[in-house]
């Protein structure tokens, strides 16, 4: 009676749908991906916990001196949310891979590169901004002054962004390997040290009181630049892992 | 009148040549059915003409236009059944169907409803893919089949998992499908119940 | 007329001859040119004001480190050629520059850090080039990691080509961002970005050996990259024949009858000799 019922239900409720474009396609992929996070939970709280693990490492790690704390604030913060975002990278395309969904974007017709964006920006919202968010906990730990605090997380929202588009490259070539997370991180980090350095940078300023909107506008165009371009790369490398 | 033509496809996986100068031509009402040993290079084969895998050498035409040309066009003219179902475990079956009628072109609605009612798993249509029996879920991976309603059908192992009413069911669809204009490309040892000039079988070595 | 230059090359075999002959015109030239400035620089140029003898190692230093970045650059290029042309001989020729550039960028690690001892009395100062040097030895041994973890050579290209084509792309602005970083935090004087200025007496010994070492590299990447070829085509007939009845002004025929029975001995499939490796 209930799948009679549910039958009943979404006949009525749902009006035919004539045909998807690509911006239902995207938006029902984004849909899904948001459904099938939320029903695992563990998964995407797991990187969190580590972010926080590895910024408490740091004043464990030297002497909780709140002067000396400070100083190592942009390192330990960022450093932390680099990590973080590669424990989290690993489960990006693994999921799809193995459960056959992946080769069915690929197949389609509706272009790669706009699916693996809608996936990488879902994947942002449920890895990368849960990390900004908890972020002000962290520095504030970490002796930052709270009116440092909104520069430092414009900083982490463009840093994430252009980290995980170009992680996204990395998990789309490593996705059929053996479960080996340094690999990702070798192929990955040497290419965003730009974004550790500027937005190290700018937190640093932040905290120092001085001007913060050169590095700021420097990761706001390598956000855009990876934005635009990376969505390429990933399709090409998911096509290749999935041969 | 052929649509679906592959001439000399060679691949290599490797050092092995697993396709050799594979060619055949498939025509509207036609199905053909590929068999060989475990190893022989059937999965590999289709996953080729889908163009997943990339042909070192040969070409794969869809009415007339080389395929490698313009792949999102023949996509969707196309459904694939691979080994995997294609269908994520934590969402539910109805779930499952709806973002896979959202991809493609085609309506939705009570449609969804009378896919799973004729593959047999009405009953299992708000419930987890993961509770599901592998038959179940393999039943649900032919509704999707069902649903994109495309003219060519590409079917690794179809009947997996299934028990003998599965096994039925898989060569009543394929029949239907065929009678009515369409193609199908079946990797398989079960007997699929069609005749020449429906059925084309190709062995692999 | 420049298409059809491209695409002759494209094919294996005919590479595989001509790599042969213009061999010989990069080695003999990257030899001569390299004593010459050697001992040109070593032994006739003056001592520098500050550093006396010891910065002599930049003529060795720069050149290797100039190289490092444009093999990455030349990898990156005929990586992109192979994925869109698929053209199995800049793959191959891809392949061969990663260790050579990965050689050249730890040659110029190794030799600015001998350098730094005399001039900023440490061995390491996170001096901006250095820096990048590292990180680009990062990124060549990310590719060279990449590679070796596909079976399949054709996979292991396609997938090599697409991480060399987003370095390269990264490559100019990792440079900006370490040379900014580094410019923020200016220490002592001493450890100016790229050194004191060089003056003309100096500056053409170190041309020369810029150019020694690139004719150098141009002969080791068609040494290697005939070497890739063949064992990438070792099972084709064409290889057989080449063996067998090699152009004219090769070696001895004992020898390369004897080479092409090795050769025809070792083609068993799946052999372990097919594992990519670089």
């Amino acid at each position: 009676m209930n799948a009679q019922q549910e039958r009943v239900e979404m006949a009525a409720a749902e009006p035919q749908i004539e045909g998807s474009g690509l911006g239902r396609a995207v938006v029902g992929l984004a849909r899904r991906d948001l459904r099938v996070a939320l029903r695992r939970s563990g998964d995407t709280l797991q990187p969190l916990g580590f972010f926080v693990i590895v910024t408490t490492l740091f004043p464990l790690a030297l002497q909780p001196e709140v002067s000396l704390l400070r100083d190592i604030a942009p390192a330990a913060l960022w450093v932390g949310a680099l990590l973080a975002s590669l424990l989290a990278l690993d489960l990006l395309f693994r999921e799809d891979a193995q459960d056959g969904t992946l080769e069915q974007l690929a197949l389609c017709g509706q272009p790669l590169a706009s699916l693996v964006l809608a996936k990488t920006a879902v994947h942002w919202l449920l890895t990368g901004l849960p990390l900004v968010l908890v972020a002000p906990l962290a520095a504030l730990a970490l002796g930052v002054p709270a009116a440092a605090l909104p520069a430092v997380l414009a900083a982490l929202v463009l840093g994430s962004v252009t980290l995980s588009l170009i992680g996204a490259v990395g998990a789309g070539l490593t996705m059929g390997m053996r479960r080996n997370g340094s690999l990702l991180a070798m192929l990955v980090l040497p290419l965003v040290v730009p974004v550790l350095i500027f937005g190290a940078q700018a937190t640093a300023h932040a905290i120092s009181g001085e001007k913060v909107a050169a590095p700021l506008y420097l990761l706001a165009a390598m956000a855009v630049l990876a934005v635009t371009l990376a969505p390429f790369a990933v399709a090409a490398a998911v096509r290749i892992g999935l041969e | 009148m052929s649509e679906l033509i592959a001439e000399n496809l060679h691949l290599w996986r490797g050092e092995q040549h697993v396709l050799r100068g594979i060619c055949f031509e498939l025509a509207r009402g036609q199905c053909l059915q590929i068999m060989g040993a475990n190893g022989s290079g059937k999965t590999t084969l289709l996953r080729a003409l889908c163009g997943l895998v990339p042909l070192e050498e040969g070409q794969v035409r869809w009415r007339g236009e080389l395929v490698s040309g313009s792949p999102h066009g023949f996509h969707t003219q196309l459904g694939y059944l691979g080994h995997d179902n294609g269908l994520k475990p934590d969402l539910t079956a109805l779930e499952n169907l709806r973002f896979a009628t959202q991809l493609r072109r085609r309506a939705a609605g009570a449609q969804i409803a009378a896919a799973l009612e004729r593959t047999g798993v009405a009953d299992c249509a708000a419930q987890l893919l993961r509770r599901l029996s592998a038959g179940q879920r393999r039943r649900v991976a032919l509704a999707r089949i069902l649903l994109t309603q495309v003219p060519l059908w590409v079917l690794d192992e179809p009947a997996a998992n299934l028990d003998p009413r599965g096994q039925s069911l898989v060569t009543e669809l394929l029949a239907t499908h065929v009678t009515h204009g369409g193609m199908a490309i079946v990797a398989t040892h079960q007997p699929l119940g069609l005749t020449a000039p429906q059925l084309v079988p190709m062995a692999l070595q | 007329m420049a298409w059809v230059w491209f695409h002759r090359f494209g094919s294996p075999p005919y590479f595989y001859r001509v790599a042969r002959r213009l061999t010989p015109w990069f080695a003999w030239p990257a030899l001569v040119l390299g004593l010459a400035g050697l001992v040109w620089g070593l032994a006739f140029t003056p001592p520098e004001a500050h550093q006396g003898y010891g910065f002599r190692i930049i003529y060795v230093h720069v050149p290797a480190a100039w190289l490092s970045l444009q093999v990455y650059i030349v990898m990156a290029v005929c990586a992109a050629v192979g994925l869109i042309w698929r053209m199995k001989v800049a793959h191959a020729v891809a392949a061969s520059c990663a260790t050579v550039g990965a050689s050249f960028t730890v040659i110029a690690l190794g030799t600015g850090m001998l350098w730094g001892k005399p001039m900023w009395g440490t061995y390491w100062a996170w001096d901006p080039r250095l820096t990048s040097e590292l990180l680009l030895l990062f990124l060549y041994l990310g590719y060279i990691g990449l590679r070796s973890g596909f079976d399949d050579t054709a996979r292991a290209d396609r997938a090599s080509a697409v991480l060399a084509i987003v370095g390269v792309v990264d490559v100019p602005i990792v440079k900006y961002s370490v040379d900014w970083w580094n410019s923020l935090h200016q220490g002592s004087s001493i450890i100016r970005a790229g050194g004191p200025a060089i003056a003309t007496p100096m500056l053409i010994p170190l041309l020369i050996m810029i150019l020694s070492f690139t004719c150098y590299f141009a002969a080791v990447l068609l040494v290697r990259a005939r070497g890739e070829i063949l064992r990438r085509e070792r099972n084709a007939q064409w290889i057989a024949e080449e063996l067998a009845a090699p152009d004219a002004g090769a070696g001895p025929g004992g020898g390369s009858g004897a080479v092409a029975a090795t050769f025809r001995g070792a083609t068993a499939p799946n052999s372990p000799a097919g594992h990519a490796r670089i």
